[in-house]
């Protein structure tokens, strides 16, 4: 079966935006796409956008962004599903490859979230969460990862300090990303200094609110090997939901949609999780790292806690995790957030993360969540 | 009459709205499809089961389990005035799983997973408009049950 490549990849600056709309944003990511993959605009035959259109005043954002980009007349769509709208974006990319549609095409991830108070952002996002039954009640983004957190906890012993680890942990690594919002080591006691958001999450628990965009163009197997001088192969692509409701979930110690996309990417990618050396997954909150450990299979359920106090996501033990920053550090523009996983794991593999580079990294991991778990993308990727 | 569940509601049209009726009445009920007999809570109009769109109301006895909480202290638009609150995330003795705020009958310092609960039907007495909800109290707790004005 005939694969799909990854041809470029740019990736603009992630934070409070103020300097710049949302098709701006885009713009930045995709002329260093262009630049990176060494092709001009007219090569590229349709684009996708990956965003979240209720935090955008501007309706129907594909429309904007073709036009900034200058891409008109192509073809263009929005994907949305919450938090993995670019996860979504790449896979219906990839499918109209796959199907011998389009044969290049560019995938911009882009949110600007800052024009709305964090009330109001507070509002929106826990929404994503089930409205009939669990909105009138307050709930809020922050606060479903909370009861997953204090479930785990109960269930197999995980710490807070367990929790926060991996905040440090992608403090540390995000320091050493120019596109990331906090640039800043952290430590654990400086973490649990942090204000009370949702218990046992404190401030430090949770990713930041950001604008910023990220691009990827893929191409057909043949396209690509005419192209790249190191194509990255999207080799597994795994995609799943579960309820929308966290009442009607199996258990609140883990993500089926993510355990599900998991088995079915690299069933496809004929890999397991033992092969991966380096994986961008969901920090959203703490909880959400360690999940991720278990879900993708990095260890076994109930010792992710134990996972990053052994520092076996650190570079250098099991599987590097998260060494970008991950959305604690970088910050998280929901739309652009997948594909800003992927453009990580591209660099990775090709050997261009600089300090942050992990060594030998043939196989790597993309693990993007909408909402709560409602919906989960996975990609194997693999270099040559 | 769906729009009286929840001091903000979202979704004031639903097959399942006499929900809200009985709830201002004193009672909780789960759904019971017709055909199958599955049961559900929340309460759902179609069967997820045998997809059968034929259900009736079922009272259930409010006896529950504290599968886990999280106090909110940053609250989303609307319900800043009351912050902080604490959710918890309740096991049903009959069927299904609810969400509530945990009341004033239990302190901050005894909420542990694993706890007995009665799920209690609340009236917001401090507003103009009907606005009904449940919150997670110690078992024994009374409530004042009316009989239904329909």
């Amino acid at each position: 079966m005939s694969r799909v490549g990854i041809i470029g990849i740019g990736h603009g600056v992630f934070g409070r935006r103020s300097d710049a709309t949302v098709q701006e944003l885009a713009f930045e990511a995709f002329r260093d796409a262009l630049e990176d993959a060494g092709i001009a605009r007219d090569d590229i035959d349709a684009s996708v956008i990956g965003s979240v259109p209720e935090y955008h005043k501007q309706r129907s954002l594909p429309g904007v962004v073709q036009e900034y980009l200058g891409v008109n007349p192509k073809p263009t769509w929005l994907t949305e599903v919450a938090c993995a709208s670019g996860s979504a974006a790449i896979r219906t990319a990839w499918m109209a490859i796959k199907a011998g549609v389009h044969e290049v095409v560019a995938v911009i991830g882009c949110q600007k979230m800052t024009e709305l108070s964090t009330p109001e952002i507070l509002g929106l996002m826990g929404r994503v969460g089930e409205v009939q039954w669990e909105s009138v009640f307050g709930t809020t983004f922050p606060a479903y990862y909370a009861l997953f957190a204090r479930r785990h906890m109960h269930e197999f012993g995980t710490t807070r300090d367990q929790l926060l680890q991996v905040a440090v942990k992608n403090h540390h690594y995000g320091a050493m990303n120019p596109c990331a919002l906090f640039r800043k080591e952290i430590t654990l006691e400086k973490a649990k200094e942090s204000e009370e958001v949702a218990t046992p999450f404190q401030v430090y628990d949770c990713c930041a609110n950001a604008d910023g965009a990220a691009c990827v163009i893929l191409a057909s197997e043949g396209a690509a090997r005419e192209i790249a001088k190191k194509p990255v192969w999207l080799d597994g692509m795994g995609c799943a939901t579960a309820s929308m409701s966290v009442l009607r979930r199996p258990n609140l110690v883990g993500l089926p949609s993510a355990v599900e996309a998991a088995r079915v990417a690299y069933e496809m990618a004929e890999v397991g999780p033992e092969d991966v050396k380096v994986a961008d997954v969901h920090d959203c909150f703490t909880v959400a790292e360690i999940l991720a450990y278990e879900d993708l299979g990095f260890c076994k359920k109930g010792e992710g806690g134990r996972f990053i106090a052994d520092r076996q996501s650190y570079i250098g033990g099991k599987v590097a995790v998260n060494v970008d920053g991950g959305l604690k550090a970088k910050g998280h523009p929901i739309g652009a957030t997948g594909v800003s996983m992927t453009v990580e794991i591209v660099k990775q593999l090709r050997g261009e993360a600089g300090e942050r580079q992990v060594s030998d990294a043939d196989v790597g991991l993309t693990h993007n969540v909408g909402g709560i778990g409602q919906y989960c993308f996975v990609q194997v990727l693999r270099r040559d | 009459m769906f729009k009286w569940f929840g001091k903000v509601n979202f979704s004031p049209y639903t097959k399942v709205a006499g929900f809200a009726q009985e709830l201002r009445d004193g009672r909780l009920m789960a759904s019971r499809c017709k055909a199958c007999g599955a049961t559900s809570f929340p309460p759902r109009a179609d069967c997820a089961e045998c997809l059968s769109g034929d259900f009736e109301f079922l009272e259930i006895s409010g006896k529950a389990t504290l599968h886990t909480f999280t106090k909110i202290v940053a609250a989303p638009t609307g319900f800043e005035d009351l912050a902080p609150y604490t959710v918890g995330v309740a096991d049903l003795a009959e069927t299904g799983r609810l969400l509530a705020w945990i009341g004033d009958t239990i302190a901050e310092d005894e909420i542990q997973i694993g706890m007995d609960l009665q799920v209690v039907p609340r009236i917001f007495e401090e507003l103009e408009e009907i606005k009904v909800y449940y919150t997670l109290e110690k078992p024994g707790t009374a409530w004042t049950k009316t009989k239904s004005s329909a």
